[in-house]
């Protein structure tokens, strides 16, 4: 297994840095604005984005996670079935601007599960998606998202692994690469 | 994110499940327990499944609670009762059951009065059976809602106290209540005039007590089941008037207790009877919490068991 480093520390944060600027640049205040972000690792990128927007506006911002296990289309194609997180929405998302993060977008499938999640807690005025690593040319859906962290090519043995400082021990982005003789 | 399934293809009975598989159903039941309280209570997991829902035996909570988690879940649901069926024509229950498979059904849910009818039948079909409680036997997702709401109010199971109160000998809800506490690791002791608690109930290795009051002073959590005349050809006690002055709790004995317990009802009510309205009505009371959790506890068991149905 080769392991590449796509993002260092120093470039994550820039490239949260980025991401929050141009948060702001569509929707102001955040007054009418919401961040859900998918369970298990979408959350993490939440935390931190609202962590950076709140100390940048100088004021709350609502945030939610949202577990799509009941609305995977792989139900009963896998071995044992998946184990539910936790689905944390205490606000109405009726007319509000929603952005819906994850950490890595790879075939959009999720994303696909994430929109009819969230449809059963209202109808928001719009949905944009954020995902902090973009894996391009591989989308079985279409499905792009509206704000990209970073774009990398890679192939489909390949595997993007997005690290946390308070998970983690470091904060990075990873590619694994399976060498050729296995 | 993966979890172990459970360890059984049907559920027939408390008595086959294992703690951890219990411990999977409640952790499921958590996410559905948030999902019914969303503003659009429905998830399209179970989209291709088709659930027949077959009741030999009344019943409204029991199947409007199954029938709720089935639609919950988007499966289709097909429904079934004896009394305007060609049972009452002499069809067998194999008939009957393979004439309704031939529509494609990939579920069973089964209330039938003869005990062991669940299990004869997931021999025999190839679908998923869940037991909606058979005769005197075993009334499994009764047993995990209760213990579920137990689990709810006092945060866990183990260690507990309780006391299940009443008809023990006819209700499938006390001989699975007993299993499911058992397994969770709680205390259990039954209470009864001695004509309603079976001989060899200790055998179980639950307390048996006669007095009420005993029995209270010593649970946390009290179980009262209903006193099931439909199910007694002869005089269990001289008089329902008898049996609730010593059996029946009311306002007054539960304020007397030296600590404040849980009070259970596995419905249907005989208000006055085994419990009064007030104590039924009380905030010791967590009856209308049992029936909220028996729906994300049914569907958990539906979504758990609709897992192991092979696409082909």
């Amino acid at each position: 297994m080769e392991t590449q480093i796509i993002l260092n520390k120093r470039h994550f944060d820039l490239t949260l840095q980025r991401l929050c600027r141009q948060l702001i640049e569509n929707h102001n205040d955040f007054s009418n604005t919401v961040l859900i972000g998918l369970q298990p690792r979408g959350v993490r990128v939440v935390d931190r984005l609202k962590e950076m927007l709140e100390s940048i506006l100088g004021k709350q911002v609502q945030c939610g996670t949202l577990d799509i296990t009941f609305y995977r289309d792989d139900f009963r194609r896998r071995e044992t079935p998946p184990i539910p997180s936790v689905t944390n929405i205490d606000f109405t998302i009726e007319n509000k601007k929603v952005i819906l993060i994850d950490d890595v977008l790879y075939t959009g499938r999720t994303i696909r599960s994430g929109l009819d999640a969230l449809l059963a807690f209202g109808r928001p005025e719009k949905v944009e998606l954020l995902t902090f690593i973009d894996r391009r040319f591989k989308r079985h859906l279409p499905i792009q998202a509206d704000y990209i962290g970073k774009a990398v090519d890679t192939l489909i043995s390949e595997r993007v692994s997005v690290e946390w400082e308070e998970i983690e021990g470091e904060d990075k982005v990873l590619l694994y690469t399976p060498n050729e003789n296995g | 994110m993966k979890m172990d399934n459970l360890s059984v293809e049907h559920l027939i009975g408390i008595e086959h499940l294992t703690p951890r598989d219990i411990e999977i159903i409640f952790k499921t039941a958590d996410s559905f327990k948030e999902v019914i309280n969303r503003p659009i209570k429905k998830v399209p997991s179970l989209r291709d499944i088709t659930i027949a829902n077959l009741f030999f035996e009344n019943s409204t909570r029991t199947r409007l609670s199954f029938e709720l988690a089935e639609k919950r879940l988007s499966a289709d649901v097909v429904n079934f009762s004896a009394s305007s069926s060609s049972v009452s024509k002499g069809e067998s229950l194999i008939d009957t059951v393979n004439n309704i498979l031939s529509m494609k059904v990939d579920m069973v849910v089964m209330r039938h009065p003869s005990p062991g009818a669940a299990k004869f039948l997931s021999e025999r079909i190839n679908a998923r059976v869940i037991n909606a409680g058979d005769g005197t036997h075993e009334h499994p997702t009764q047993a995990l809602l209760d213990t579920y709401s137990i689990r709810e109010r006092l945060g866990s199971v183990e260690g507990k106290k309780v006391v299940i109160v009443g008809d023990i000998i006819h209700s499938r809800v006390a001989l699975s209540n007993i299993y499911a506490l058992q397994k969770q690791g709680a205390e259990v002791m039954v209470c009864g005039p001695t004509t309603l608690i079976p001989k060899y109930i200790h055998k179980l290795g639950v307390r048996v007590e006669n007095n009420l009051r005993k029995a209270l002073e010593w649970c946390d959590v009290a179980n009262m089941l209903r006193i099931q005349l439909e199910r007694q050809d002869i005089q269990f006690f001289p008089s329902l008037r008898e049996y609730s002055m010593l059996y029946g709790l009311d306002k007054k004995l539960l304020d007397s207790l030296s600590k404040e317990i849980i009070v259970m009802h596995p419905g249907p009510i005989n208000r006055g009877v085994e419990i009064t309205s007030d104590v039924a009505d009380s905030k010791q009371s967590i009856i209308l919490n049992q029936v909220e959790n028996g729906v994300a506890i049914r569907m958990a068991i539906i979504y758990l068991l609709a897992s192991k149905i092979d696409r082909q």
